[in-house]
């Protein structure tokens, strides 16, 4: 089923006519309304009426997370706050949050997204959500709850925490769709079996999994000890939340909302726009949102754009899954490493669990050194120390075929790594610790 | 004939081998024998208990990566060139060792080692044909 089916099956022409209207009307409200962006606008020499192709775009200067942070809190709001009616706020690990503002309209236009990635993923009306995300600052919770209200499945708010009860729901509220991050998908299943519950007797047919990056082979994993269908949705606080992209069941790229988000392909080093098919950062503006438009907002993640309509029928733009973002990269003697292609890595070894760290430190002051800790699995430990050696050496070697620098293994007891609730802490870099 | 052996998975960080011996001993599981086989970064604990099916399923329960292998426990003659002669037995039926470790007791003027080979059925069959003593696994336990 297509929750709005005039506008995801749109002919290409329609859709990028309907969003240079948008689009004139966005870069005009941002300048007349943020001072930040008439002044950035102004600095770059162009203006909002020079904008008369969707390729005009180009012209205008980027939005970076910066930017946002620098005019905390409200600095980049486009409407008075009697007309924000709702605030979210990102985790900001680091310095202050990142404050997004939605009116009354955003909030009706986010829920409808929602509802049309939750429909491309197979949820309908007859299904029992539960959304283990936090319910607060954070978009994923909130965001989710209202678009699966307006399908109208069941909603069970459970949020974060408490993970042999949210089992004791799924099993007792027959709960169908499950809602989290990936690592806390997988996290559930070995509770379950902890509790004496086969995770795949579990009544759970779907999973709507977001909120961080993980690979294919994670899903592999995740649908083998769920038995569900696991489908990836992509969204950031900066620009909506979850809503902007999702799978549908064909799981061929996520559909964005291109309606609603105009997207760019650009090169993250020089900034040039790529052509579609082109593997580069993910840049998004706004068209239609009010109380917080973006312009060229520099996600950081890395994708490919297909524009061929979808098997399913849509003809949106798919984006391949993200696999990494521009900061997690990380860069060892030299090398550009991203944790998603250690954990693919991981996830094909059937001796260790899908569960890892990855730990980078200085060595002798100087040289970069990569340590992998891996759980290993305890159905397959057989006892004998030259099995673990092969394991440690099989994956030493798959990772130095893949990374192309050398990583050191070490196996770690079953369950011994940090479990989270919400988003994976996958990486430890000490190298700037004095 | 054979001896039931608890091997532990052990990360190299301090107490955990303390909490494996605490285990056993809040179950009242005699140790029997025991060798250590480490890495810098992890090590495997080899056991042999009074009680192996008790003891693996409480070492389990504390969470532990424990599996149960098959050895043989030699009773082998405590004076110079005792050990030499078995394994010669052993070479000449082409049995290949994986390692081996020394009981703690012994029993009279005989030392037992407990011996992990790839073929523990031929090793016994070579032994005894050669009148070397192989005990039995209950006999081991109640040592």
């Amino acid at each position: 089923m297509i929750w709005e089916k005039e506008m995801e099956t749109a002919g290409r022409d329609e859709l990028r006519t309907a969003q240079l209207l948008r689009l004139k009307q966005v870069v005009h409200t941002v300048y007349e309304s943020v001072p930040y962006y008439k002044e950035q606008f102004d600095s770059h020499g162009i203006h909002p009426d020079a904008l008369t192709s969707l390729d005009d775009l180009a012209k205008f200067p980027f939005t970076t997370k910066d930017a946002l942070r620098d005019n905390y809190p409200f600095g980049l709001f486009a409407k008075p706050m009697k007309d924000i009616i709702r605030l979210h706020a990102s985790s900001g690990t680091t310095g202050k949050p990142i404050v997004v503002g939605y009116t009354e309209n955003d909030l009706q236009t986010w829920s409808g997204l929602i509802a049309r990635i939750a429909t491309m993923a197979g949820v309908t009306r007859e299904d029992v959500a539960q959304i283990c995300f936090s319910y607060g600052l954070f978009t994923g919770g909130f965001g989710l709850h209202y678009g699966l209200e307006k399908v109208g499945a069941t909603v069970v708010p459970a949020s974060v925490g408490n993970t042999e009860k949210q089992i004791m729901l799924i099993k007792d509220f027959n709960v169908t769709v499950l809602v989290c991050t990936p690592s806390y998908a997988l996290y559930m299943a070995e509770v379950a079996g902890d509790m004496g519950v086969d995770p795949r007797t579990l009544p759970l047919k779907t999973g709507l999994f977001g909120a961080e990056p993980w690979t294919e082979n994670m899903r592999v994993q995740i649908e083998e000890r769920l038995n569900l269908v696991a489908t990836d949705n992509y969204g950031l606080s900066e620009i909506m939340g979850p809503g902007v992209a999702g799978e549908c069941r064909e799981r061929a790229g996520l559909h964005i909302n291109e309606d609603h988000f105009l997207v760019e392909v650009i090169d993250p080093n020089t900034g040039e726009v790529l052509p579609d098919g082109s593997e580069g950062e993910l840049v998004f503006t706004t068209l239609t949102k009010e109380g917080f438009p973006v312009i060229r907002y520099r996600t950081k993640d890395i994708s490919v754009i297909n524009r061929e309509r979808c098997a399913c029928g849509r003809t949106t733009a798919r984006m391949r899954k993200v696999s990494g973002r521009t900061d997690d990269m990380l860069i060892i003697r030299g090398v550009n490493v991203f944790p998603s292609q250690i954990e693919s890595v991981l996830m094909e070894v059937a001796e260790v669990a899908p569960h890892y760290l990855i730990v980078v430190d200085k060595k002798k002051g100087y040289l970069d050194d990569l340590e992998v800790h891996v759980e290993l699995n305890r159905e397959k430990f057989t006892g004998s120390f030259r099995d673990l050696e092969d394991v440690e050496k099989k994956i030493s070697r798959k990772l130095a075929n893949v990374l192309t620098v050398s990583a050191r293994v070490k196996l770690v007891e079953p369950k011994s790594l940090e479990r989270t609730m919400g988003k994976a802490k996958r990486v430890i870099d000490r190298r700037n610790d004095a | 004939m054979k001896v039931k052996q608890i091997s532990i998975f052990l990360e190299n960080k301090s107490g955990r081998l303390a909490d494996v011996t605490r285990t056993l001993g809040r179950e009242d599981i005699n140790i029997r024998a025991l060798s250590i086989a480490d890495t810098t970064d992890f090590g495997i604990l080899r056991l042999i208990v009074n009680r192996p099916e008790e003891a693996n399923r409480a070492l389990k329960e504390e969470g532990f990566m424990v599996s149960e292998t098959e050895v043989i426990a030699v009773d082998v003659p405590d004076r110079p060139g005792g050990l030499a002669h078995v394994l010669e037995v052993l070479g000449e039926a082409g049995i290949n060792i994986e390692y081996l470790y020394a009981f703690i007791g012994k029993t009279s003027d005989e030392a037992l080692v407990i011996f992990r080979v790839e073929n523990c059925d031929g090793a016994m069959h070579a032994l005894q044909a050669k009148n070397i003593k192989v005990l039995d696994g209950n006999e081991v336990y109640a040592l």
